[in-house]
């Protein structure tokens, strides 16, 4: 058989082909919820270490359930029923208008205590970069963060998910003084005040990504979290009754301390 | 390129399976024709991902995979491979080969997964896996394509994870992520030590491999060239 006639040639391509297609379509197929899987429960592993609990991926499902004790989505201040926060998908939403946006929220409970957390995507320097940011009860302090990136350089921008960077976050404030949202910078080098953290030295352009993606994401959510930490809903299910009395009690605290400052 | 002319002329059927020269398909690159240090190929790699131990072992693990498997899958159908397309089969190959890698590692191994990312997909573009399908297994037969797939990308490995012990070690103070250098030796911690933040950038990776390449060449008289 001649292996160099145009017609081999042709045939030879053409079974190769077929036959790589099927094969790796077989092993993506076979591979698809198990990937999906270890995705779903890294995505709640992050959820939960933004308000600090840390949990293998193998138990981040039940910790979810234990620590995760609301699910919403926010259109323009207001809850919008029936739609779960799985079913958003936050790189369209990011790209709308603020007031068309639909914002998933998480409530978590830790301590006798209620943060919220609020997933963000955005843009870095060679990919998109993502995570999660947990707020406290008073809606201005950062309990916690933490970011992943798709392809950041190593090294460099990539640092955005090392605990280095994303502790800086805790105790940082989203409001100014008067309440009027503010957002947390990175800056580079110098980072000073509630308002602002260091940035990554070489990685100006991811640290930039992030500061966007934070004053971008944030600001959906501002409005209803306010709202909503003052006062409360009254259709809420008769269990969570009594930590929602907590709840009242510490917000008083807060804004007695706030007056007090 | 020459020894394997000269070995391809002296295959015999009845060859035992680690004869001579056999054994020395697997331990020629690991100095005398190391892939990296010798003949130079694979630098780009060998520059991206050796700022960590555990990524570099990992890299090393999956192209000693893709190219046992891929010279194997070569060599196999060198006869049938139309000389024109030959370089895009080869590329259909390894491409194949890596995807498979990538998924595996996603659904089993995600943590090295993640670390390693689009680096996974710089396996396709390595030179040596496309230098070896190329000059060793289009003219071989399977077993000692398979010898010289592994030994050439154990070669990869072992310069990869020397280099990357180092820029570790110096750059981080830690091996396999586990701290080695005392905490309270750092600055920070009132100590007189500081980490060469240096070491984290590529060029580096550049600076060790020479350096290796140059402890090699003085030691090696094989490598010592004529003047």
């Amino acid at each position: 058989m001649d292996t160099n006639s145009n017609s081999y040639t042709f045939i030879f391509s053409a079974v190769m082909v077929v036959i790589v297609a099927f094969l790796l379509s077989l092993a993506a197929t076979a591979l698809q919820p198990k990937q999906a899987e270890n995705v779903k429960r890294e995505n709640w592993q992050n959820i939960l270490k933004s308000i600090d609990v840390n949990v293998s991926r193998e138990d981040s499902e039940e910790a979810y359930n234990t620590y995760i004790v609301d699910e919403l989505v926010i259109r323009n201040g207001q809850v919008v029923e029936g739609m779960s926060p799985l079913e958003v998908n936050i790189a369209d939403e990011i790209r709308k208008p603020l007031d068309e946006r639909n914002n998933p929220l998480f409530v978590a409970e830790k301590d006798g205590k209620t943060y919220f957390v609020i997933p963000l995507r955005g843009g870095g320097l060679w990919g998109p970069i993502w995570g999660y940011i947990a707020l406290e009860q008073d809606v201005a302090t950062v309990y916690g963060a933490n970011f992943d990136h798709k392809s950041e350089t190593p090294g460099l921008g990539a640092e955005i998910n090392t605990a280095g960077f994303y502790n800086q976050f805790k105790g940082q404030q989203i409001l100014d003084g008067e309440g009027a949202f503010r957002s947390v910078a990175v800056v580079k080098g110098g980072a000073s005040g509630p308002h602002q953290v260091d940035g990554i030295s070489g990685g100006t352009i991811t640290s930039d990504g992030v500061t966007d993606m934070l004053k971008n994401c944030l600001a959906g959510y501002i409005d209803y979290l306010k709202g909503r930490s003052t006062v409360q809903p009254e259709t809420l299910p008769v269990d969570q009754i009594d930590e929602d009395i907590i709840e009242e009690v510490e917000s008083e605290e807060l804004t007695e301390e706030m007056a007090s400052n | 390129m020459s020894t394997e002319t000269v070995d391809k002329k002296l295959v015999k059927e009845s060859e035992p399976l680690f004869s001579k020269k056999n054994r020395k398909l697997l331990s020629d690159p690991l100095d005398d024709n190391n892939p990296i240090t010798v003949q130079v190929l694979g630098i780009c790699s060998a520059l991206a991902i050796t700022v960590q131990l555990k990524p570099a072992v990992v890299m090393s693990l999956s192209v000693l995979f893709v190219m046992g498997a891929g010279n194997v899958i070569i060599s196999l159908i060198r006869n049938l491979i139309p000389q024109r397309v030959r370089i895009i089969v080869m590329l259909t190959v390894v491409a194949s080969l890596v995807i498979l890698v990538d998924q595996v590692l996603k659904a089993y191994l995600f943590d090295v997964s993640k670390q390693l990312s689009v680096f996974i997909g710089l396996i396709i573009t390595n030179c040596i896996i496309m230098g070896r399908f190329e000059a060793f297994a289009m003219g071989n037969g399977l077993w000692k394509s398979f010898l010289d797939g592994i030994g050439n990308a154990a070669g990869y490995g072992v310069i990869l994870i020397m280099v990357s012990v180092f820029r570790e070690f110096f750059g981080t103070g830690t091996l396999w992520g586990i701290q080695l250098i005392p905490e309270s030796w750092y600055m920070s911690n009132g100590g007189f030590y500081s980490d060469n933040g240096m070491m984290l950038l590529p060029p580096m990776a550049l600076i060790s491999v020479a350096l290796i390449i140059w402890v090699q060449r003085a030691n090696n008289r094989k490598l010592i060239e004529d003047k």
